[in-house]
């Protein structure tokens, strides 16, 4: 029973004609942040601090969306989310709504090393990484040519579907006010039929179980192309985009939404407990049925030194590799 | 048609009966009744779920006695930054808010954002533009600020800086509620009964984890937020058997400007599905690391086991003492309400069956 490592670079529509440049570029980027953390591994530091490191890096690269690189809000700007837990202690930290801090997932460590807290956002939580001496940067240094010209399709997209659907500004307000008994019941199709957003829900994430049998879950993201400005998804949500105990951890990726939902991270760790099954069994179950199809796709390590990924969705960026096995790096099925 | 059943709270927390006067108890009991029966007859009217526990958490909102909505305590800032969710078991639907200073009912907001928007969560900045985007009603946020809550904040400052003097500790002793070495109150002061044979669970599964996260911790500096952890909450099935939960808070004593608890967090403070709803109240941390909403629900699936067992597995064998509770109904019209602290506002009612009401 050696250590194990998976990481991805997110999950979903990834088109096979994807250019060749992108392809190496991510190819590259997913290589590099495997040797990072096996070299890690094989040094015997702590999963807590490999994970760490590996996101990092992934943060770094703006091929991904997270850290440099996040896809941007509706208003144009970065709004940047991370969650790290420790699966033996369950001790865990989580940010949400960072705009100038440069690694997210450090900023959540250092919520759950030095805060009586979980979780901070927006303003407390920039404030808190200037306490604390955290690498910042101007707003601007997250944003990529790239991710701007995705919000602009994406708002192209966004204003020709308000043409045709039900989605208006003259939505009904869910309760009268003047009389709380008597709701309106309000159904309507919100999301029109195709989603505006990018397809490629790139968010950045990383698993280790070291060779004692900890498990660690990272992960960190920019959010939805266009997202509404204030939006959490699933990345810092405990239990929806990140989890670990001490039988296994998850990272998970795709429509935020979904996965806070079916609370994916955590159903993987509650049918491998319950229904005494093994990770890749429990991951099955998950993302075979529970995860609507086309919403996402994870990574997991077991504290036996299992290493799964799935994913329901055309594709998954991802890299892994177990101690004595060769490593794996790949985007579709 | 099934049968429907509805439970509610005001929040657990460390309050002593001798502790309560006669007069706070009164109001708190008129209170706790006054809002049961908005939720009967809610279902009574067949409404499904989902409109019944908003209704009954608006009326949480609107009473000062609960932290929520008016009367909400107050940040390291002396503001207020309330949060709520709502969840449909039906569906899966959700919708949650954090950073919310203006907004009369944020359990409404969040509901707004599950109806309404193409997203579960929003927060702050966002939150409150969307508000009025929806045209909900707001106000200025000194009216949530009672005087009883910037006293509570001022006597946990107080507080706080004692703590802070004594200080040695290593960065993340702060993380956790579970340790054996500070088993006390959220005063600082040991609480009586406390066994510190206690909770092993947590060191078997450090698998010789290196030694910062098994530090005896020796201050209790994690404990300096005041004990009454005031959120309100409630989950309901209906006559159709879907279940519904909705929770909303201020947060707790003195937390730091941005802290995010378990009350919107999907799976930990609030929960329901095809099984269940739950709503939990107590250390949001904790309910966060343990997912203990949710928790319910899968030792219901996969165990197989009634609600109340799966309630009571959670509260006393899960949750670390002391730091909360919770209340589910189940689809089959079950109600369970436990809770590892002194007490828990709380009320409940089943169709053809008994109401209480209850603290301790």
């Amino acid at each position: 029973m050696g250590w194990g490592i998976a990481l991805h670079g997110g999950a979903g529509d990834i088109s096979k004609d994807l250019p060749r440049a992108r392809k190496e570029a991510v190819e590259a980027c997913l290589a590099q942040c495997l040797r990072l953390g096996v070299s890690a591994l094989e040094s015997s530091h702590a999963a807590l601090d490999v994970a760490e490191l590996v996101v990092k890096e992934l943060e770094a690269n703006p091929v991904f969306n997270a850290g440099r690189g996040s896809v941007l809000t509706t208003d144009g700007t970065v709004e940047m989310e991370a969650c790290i837990m420790d699966g033996p202690t369950m001790n865990c930290g989580a940010v949400s709504g960072l705009s100038t801090v440069v690694h997210p997932i450090s900023l959540a460590r250092l919520v759950m090393e030095r805060t009586p807290h979980i979780y901070l956002a927006f303003e407390g939580a920039e404030a808190f990484a200037r306490q604390q001496g955290l690498e910042t940067k101007e707003p601007s240094y997250f944003i990529t040519k790239e991710n701007q010209e995705r919000l602009a399709r994406a708002q192209e997209k966004s204003l020709v579907q308000l043409d045709h659907t039900v989605y208006s500004t003259t939505i009904i307000v869910a309760h009268n006010q003047d009389n709380p008994g008597q709701k309106k019941n309000v159904k309507q199709d919100i999301l029109p039929p195709t989603d505006p957003q990018k397809p490629e829900f790139e968010t950045v994430g990383c698993v280790v179980v070291d060779s004692k049998g900890n498990c660690v879950a990272a992960t960190s993201t920019g959010g939805l192309v266009n997202k509404m400005v204030g939006r959490i998804g699933d990345t810092p949500v405990v239990g929806a985009g990140n989890y670990a105990n001490h039988l296994c951890a998850v990272s998970a990726t795709g429509r935020g939404e979904a996965i806070i939902r079916a609370t994916v991270a955590r159903e993987v760790a509650a049918i491998m407990e319950y229904k005494k099954v093994p990770l890749d069994v429990a991951v099955e179950e998950v993302i075979g049925q529970r995860l609507p199809a086309g919403k996402g796709g994870l990574v997991a390590v077991s504290a036996t030194g299992d290493v799964v990924m799935a994913f329901n969705t055309t594709g998954m960026y991802r890299a892994s590799m177990k101690q004595g096995g060769t490593q794996e790096i790949g985007i579709w099925h | 048609m099934g049968v429907w059943a509805i439970a509610l709270h005001g929040g657990a927390g460390m309050i002593a009966k001798e502790k309560m006067t006669a007069d706070w108890k009164k109001r708190t009991e008129a209170a706790l009744n006054e809002i049961l029966d908005v939720g009967i007859a809610a279902l009574r009217n067949s409404l499904p779920a989902v409109e019944a526990v908003e209704l009954v958490v608006r009326a949480l909102e609107d009473n000062t006695l609960f932290n929520a909505g008016k009367g909400s305590v107050l940040t390291n800032k002396g503001t207020v930054e309330m949060e709520a969710s709502i969840m449909d078991g039906r569906s899966k639907n959700c919708g949650a808010v954090s950073g919310i200073s203006t907004v009369v009912h944020p359990v409404s907001l969040a509901r707004l954002v599950m109806d309404n928007s193409p997203h579960v969560y929003l927060a702050f900045d966002g939150a409150e533009e969307f508000a009025r985007q929806q045209g909900v009603e707001t106000v200025d946020t000194n009216t949530f600020i009672t005087e009883e809550n910037r006293e509570k904040l001022e006597n946990a400052k107080k507080t706080n800086s004692v703590e802070l003097d004594f200080s040695e500790h290593a960065p993340d002793d702060l993380n956790s509620g579970d340790n054996e070495d500070t088993r006390t109150n959220g005063n600082g002061a040991a609480h009586a009964g406390y066994n510190p044979g206690q909770r092993e669970i947590a060191n078997e599964k450090t698998n010789d984890h290196p030694d910062r996260f098994a530090i005896k911790k020796k201050c209790a500096l994690h404990q300096v937020f005041k004990a009454e952890f005031e959120t309100v909450g409630c989950t309901a099935v209906d006559v159709w058997g879907n279940c519904a939960a909705a929770t909303s808070t201020g947060g707790l004593v003195n937390k730091m400007s941005g802290r995010i608890g378990d009350t919107p967090i999907v799976g930990a403070g609030t929960y329901a599905n095809h099984l269940c709803a739950v709503s939990g109240t107590g250390r949001g941390e904790e309910f966060i690391k343990h997912t203990v909403a949710k928790e319910v629900a899968a030792i219901m699936e996969y165990k197989e086991l009634p609600l109340g067992k799966a309630v009571y597995k959670v509260i006393h064998e899960k949750l670390p003492e002391n730091m909360g509770g919770l209340v589910a109904v189940s689809t089959s019209g079950e109600v369970a309400m436990a809770f590892n602290t002194p007490s828990m506002f709380r009320a409940s009612a089943q169709e053809g069956g008994e109401r209480m009401i209850g603290i301790w």
